[in-house]
């Protein structure tokens, strides 16, 4: 008999937390949804959720204190999962309607609107993973996220010098190529809902609850 | 790499149970939204809209009760509309699990509605029903129709998509209410009109009868389809449609 893995998921006013939370222990998590420093760097696992615009999905985020949660529990190989928004204030910055927004900037890039004919990017849509990816491991290449944003980030620039270890991205396309979810050791994310992606999200949360055992 | 042409049923909802007759013989109760919710998420529905028509403010309750049931069991997005008058209204919505919220008559009545909710939970959740109806009088030749189309507004209805798209909506959800009903096909002159004016996707609903209706809305510029009685009465199924779509060059889930 295994044990559930013990996931939060960070209440930060943001996100359709009651989904996430069903989802996840639907792919058999104990979920507790929770806003407290403690409860959210003691879980197992922790989920970002996010929607809505950038800079108010920071200030939330900051108000709970959630990037310095985000900060401790990647010092402790600790794992993160963020999601859609959730997965944009992880980078260096967003941009929305010409107001530049510090991000917790985990990873380097803009997060910008997207070119496009039809936004938001709404529905469900293919994604490219790289070989040997563990979130879409048994995932069919055929197979559909669903996506709504407008905003997203188009490039992951790393710094020269060649000793990290680069991130692991999946690509999606609407209108230009873009980052549709990045695995980075224990910093995992998606820009698609994988709580709203059906049976296809089902198998990419068992694939993350995976990580955590 | 291209976004899916998404297929739509859409249940009305009176008190908390479903209301024109639904024909799916393997359901406990088809009466039940939460229920049917399932099967046509089962089916492949890429995405479900409830349309509250309950009279009684106090049957509206049972639907944020309906509305939290089906997002516990159902992993797909669902818009719920219907008698949606204020911003409480929406967060009420979206806190019991909806997706998005599609906004009608109370916007007619005051736009700066649309702006307040786009504002304050974003554009993706913000949807704008517009139930139109043929009126040569208008620019456009279609006006903005309220009470299931027997009142007329005398606004633009692809004026109106437009602006509420400035306003902050993030989909519009297009009834025609000279198809609604006919079988006969979607009315694509409204259809084109109105994608030609507004930038977010657009749903097209109202007259969807036979498979060969579909792929031509599509081909009139909508993101999607909705339809509500063809599938409740098993006359189409959502496998067919999405097959029909495919054979037309359109991608499907």
């Amino acid at each position: 008999m295994t044990t559930r893995p013990r996931v939060a998921v960070l209440d930060y006013g943001s996100g359709n937390l009651r989904s996430v939370a069903r989802a996840l222990a639907r792919s058999g998590a104990e979920v507790s949804v929770t806003a407290d420093f403690e409860a959210a760097l003691g879980a197992q696992g922790l989920v970002v959720p996010g929607v809505g615009a950038y800079a108010a999905c920071m200030a939330g985020l900051r108000a709970v204190r959630g990037d310095q949660v985000i900060d401790r529990r990647l010092a402790g190989s600790r794992p993160v999962l963020g999601i859609c928004v959730g997965m944009q204030v992880l980078f260096a910055e967003g941009v929305e309607h010409g107001v530049r927004t510090q991000g917790c900037g985990q990873w380097p890039g803009t997060v910008q609107r997207l070119h496009a004919t039809v936004l938001p990017h709404m529905g469900w849509n293919t994604v490219r993973a790289p070989a040997g990816s563990l979130l879409f491991a048994g995932i069919g290449r055929a197979e559909r996220f669903y996506f709504v944003h407008s905003y997203a980030a188009l490039g992951l620039p790393l710094p020269a010098g060649g000793y990290l270890r680069p991130p692991a991205l999946t690509w999606a396309e609407h209108g230009e190529p873009f980052i549709a979810a990045v695995e980075n050791g224990p910093l995992t994310a998606t820009q698609f809902y994988p709580e709203k992606s059906g049976d296809a999200g089902a198998a990419l949360l068992t694939n993350w609850l995976e990580t955590l055992r | 790499m291209t976004v899916a042409v998404r297929v739509i049923p859409c249940l009305d909802v009176d008190a908390g149970r479903v209301v024109k007759g639904v024909r799916f013989a393997e359901l406990r109760d088809a009466g039940d939204p939460a229920e049917l919710a399932a099967a046509y998420d089962g089916e492949g529905a890429d995405e479900l809209v409830f349309l509250d028509i309950t009279a009684s403010s106090g049957g509206r309750d049972t639907m944020y009760e309906v509305v939290g049931r089906t997002a516990d069991q159902v992993f797909i997005p669902l818009t719920v509309g219907g008698g949606v008058r204020t911003v409480g209204d929406v967060d009420r919505l979206l806190r019991a699990g909806a997706d998005k919220v599609s906004l009608n008559t109370a916007a007619i009545a005051r736009p700066g509605l649309l702006a307040e909710a786009a504002h304050r939970f974003g554009s993706q959740c913000v949807v704008l029903s517009v139930d139109a109806r043929r009126a040569p009088g208008t620019a456009s030749g279609f006006e903005v129709t309220t009470h299931g189309g027997r009142r007329g507004t005398g606004i633009d209805a692809v004026e109106w998509a437009a602006r509420a798209v400035d306003l902050g909506v993030g989909e519009i959800l297009l009834n025609s209410l000279d198809a609604d009903g006919t079988r006969s096909g979607f009315d694509l002159e409204l259809i084109r009109a109105v994608r030609a004016a507004v930038t977010v996707p657009v749903i097209a609903s109202g007259g969807a009868g036979e498979l060969s209706h579909f792929a031509p809305a599509i081909g009139a510029g909508a993101d999607a389809v909705l339809a509500a009685s063809v599938f409740h009465f098993g006359e189409l199924r959502i496998a067919e449609v999405k097959a029909a779509l495919r054979v037309a060059g359109h991608p499907v889930r």
